[in-house]
């Protein structure tokens, strides 16, 4: 058997096959189709501390191998979700993370002193890099010292494991990476969405309620797994790769890159099957190659 | 709820029905699962590299004894077009069934109108509205006679009335000028699919006669199954999903 285990801060996931925020819902939605308890965690919508109803539709525009989105963080806010989402996703036996977002600092704050009593949420995942909300959001994933300041205040405040998702947004990821390394975070998850839009010269009008969007899916992935290399080579904290895995052979290429672990986003609504595909793929893979562990798989990469 | 399937289909019959329509029939390898009037399909077009996501789809009607099912289908861009390329033995992979469905009613006088592709949920509507003794009433509406198809399955039925912009089948003119809306307090519930406005005209009409009405949306999906909030409807109570609290929705909840 090759062992799929990897450790993200005190974090231990039986596989590096994670699901991606906003792309999963709240693993509930996916019961009919898969057993959500095979993958190595889920992180759960993006979560807020007052209720928020999103944007306007459309907040969808397909593009080609992608798609943009601008949902702009629906969700029902942290006290629902602990009365009422947190009771049914405690029977699951996977690791369960919570991808937080906010637009200052204090809500912030007040989302992960409310996340750090529940028992069965080991990590919290911060959202510094959300491009569809007017205030916050990428405003902090997108300049170093704000990146610093997020997560200082919240690393001083949540003692389990703590992940900061990146934005790709920016002139230099590995300077976000490096800053948020040094304030105490045990991880980074990049990429989130790529800043984009789509149009139509029959109409005239953009394709958005909000004219520009996130994208992701297959079209984000060179960029992501760049980024991802690039910032293997900048920090020694785990590295969570996503951004456009379709498939297995595009998880293991993020692994070969220094992703310790990854995520399924966009790839869920193609196939609600195929994060556990996935699994079943990387663990085929490190068989047929007769690799003992992923670990030993990681970053791997030959250059010469 | 029922439980959400994928399964490959695989497809019996591709017919043409005019121009741009075509009707899907497609077996299901095992025992079809329950579906309701007013459900749907995500739908998987393969070999088309500039469709990324699947396609929502309404399912026209449904057949136990042979499990089957079939979808009726408007070339619209190049998914829908893709898709109008199947042949026979072909397989089709769908996610279903989805979504919520029309509340029935037994026994009463009730209207069913539609126009466009619209019209593919109102057959296995009728069907079911007809089991249930309904005194069913259908109203198609269309720019031109060539564009109204199915036209003697629905008859099976109910009672079929037309409106077509050029008069060339049934009244004259738009929907909602058809004589059945002089008298719509006769029957006890409406039901309506198609372009947004031709709804919105039929909803506005239903609620000055104090008639509630079930309309089915057709907002554009990412994931079909209520992950990802893409599909969204403004409602009374906020933003819902058309692809889990919908398609169907009562008009008195959407913000119209
Ligand atoms: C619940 C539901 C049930 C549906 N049932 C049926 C059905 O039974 N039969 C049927 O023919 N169609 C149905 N539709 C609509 C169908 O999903 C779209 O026509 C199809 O996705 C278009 O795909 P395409 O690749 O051909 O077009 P694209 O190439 O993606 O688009 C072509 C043009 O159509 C526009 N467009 C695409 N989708 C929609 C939409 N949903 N609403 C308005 N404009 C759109 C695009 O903006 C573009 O301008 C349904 C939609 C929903 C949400
Ligand atoms: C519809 C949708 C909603 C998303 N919502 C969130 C969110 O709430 N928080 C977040 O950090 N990322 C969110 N994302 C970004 C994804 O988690 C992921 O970073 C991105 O889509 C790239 O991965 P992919 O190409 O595999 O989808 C969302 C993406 C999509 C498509
Ligand atoms: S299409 Fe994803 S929630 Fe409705």
């Amino acid at each position: 058997m090759v062992d799929l285990n990897v450790n993200i801060g005190h974090l231990k996931l039986q596989n590096p096959v994670m699901t991606a925020s906003g792309t999963f819902g709240y693993g509930l939605e996916f019961d009919d189709f898969i057993d959500v308890n095979l993958l190595g965690g889920i992180i759960v919508k993006g979560t807020t501390l007052e209720p928020r109803e999103g944007n306007a539709y459309p907040r969808m525009a397909e593009t080609p191998m992608g798609m943009l989105n601008a949902v702009g963080l629906q969700n029902k806010g942290i006290d629902h979700f602990i009365t009422d989402i947190y009771p049914k996703i405690q029977k699951y036996t996977t690791q369960l993370i919570v991808n937080v977002s906010g637009s200052n600092i204090e809500d912030y704050l007040t989302v992960v002193e409310k996340l750090n009593e529940l028992d069965r949420i080991p990590a919290i995942e911060l959202n510094i890099s959300c491009p569809n909300v007017k205030s916050g959001g990428m405003a902090f994933g997108t300049s170093c010292s704000s990146a610093a300041e997020i997560t200082k205040a919240v690393r001083s405040t949540y003692k389990k494991t703590l992940i900061v998702k990146l934005s790709p947004n920016v002139t230099n990821i590995t300077e976000i990476a490096k800053t948020v390394e040094a304030e105490g975070a045990d991880a980074v998850s990049l990429i989130n969405t790529l800043l984009g839009m789509a149009v139509s010269i029959k109409t005239r009008k953009p394709l958005l309620s909000t004219v520009t969007g996130g994208l992701s899916g297959p079209c984000v992935k060179p960029i992501a797994l760049r980024m991802v290399w690039q910032v293997f080579n900048a920090v020694k904290i785990p590295i969570i790769g996503l951004g456009g895995i379709m498939n297995a052979n595009d998880a293991l290429e993020f692994i070969l890159c220094g992703a310790t672990a990854i995520q399924v986003g966009t790839a869920n609504f193609i196939d609600p099957r195929i994060s556990i595909k996935i699994i079943e793929g990387i663990k085929e893979y490190l068989q047929s190659n007769k690799i003992n562990s992923i670990s030993e798989f990681r970053g791997s990469l030959i250059l010469k | 709820m029922h439980k959400k399937h994928i399964e490959d289909f695989i497809v019996l019959l591709n017919e043409k029905l005019n121009e741009d329509t075509f009707l899907l029939l497609l077996k299901h390898p095992h025992k079809l699962p329950e579906i309701n009037a007013g459900q749907f399909a995500e739908v998987l077009v393969e070999d088309s590299p500039l469709t990324f996501l699947r396609r929502p789809l309404s399912i026209h009607d449904v057949d136990y004894k042979n499990n089957t099912l079939s979808l009726l289908i408007k070339k619209l861009g190049k998914g829908t077009k893709k898709l109008s390329e199947l042949k026979p033995d072909n397989f089709l992979n769908l996610i279903f069934p989805l979504g919520n469905s029309f509340t029935l009613l037994n026994n009463e006088k009730v209207l069913l109108t539609g126009g466009g592709c619209g019209i593919a949920p109102l057959l296995y509507l009728s069907r079911k509205l007809n089991e249930k003794g309904c005194d069913v009433h259908i109203l198609l509406a269309a720019k031109t006679a060539s564009d109204i198809v199915r036209l003697k399955t629905y008859e099976n039925y109910g009672k079929l009335y037309f409106t077509t912009e050029d008069n060339s089948l049934g009244e004259k003119g738009l929907i909602i000028q058809h004589s059945l809306f002089k008298n719509l307090s006769v029957f006890k519930k409406i039901y309506t699919c198609g372009p947004e406005r031709m709804m919105q005209a039929v909803a506005r009409l239903a609620a000055n006669n104090e008639i509630p009405c079930e309309v089915s949306l057709e907002n554009t999906m990412a994931c079909g199954i209520g992950a990802c909030l893409c599909c969204v409807t403004e409602t009374k109570t906020g933003n819902k999903c058309v692809c889990v609290d919908g398609p169907v929705f009562n008009t008195k909840d959407l913000k119209w």
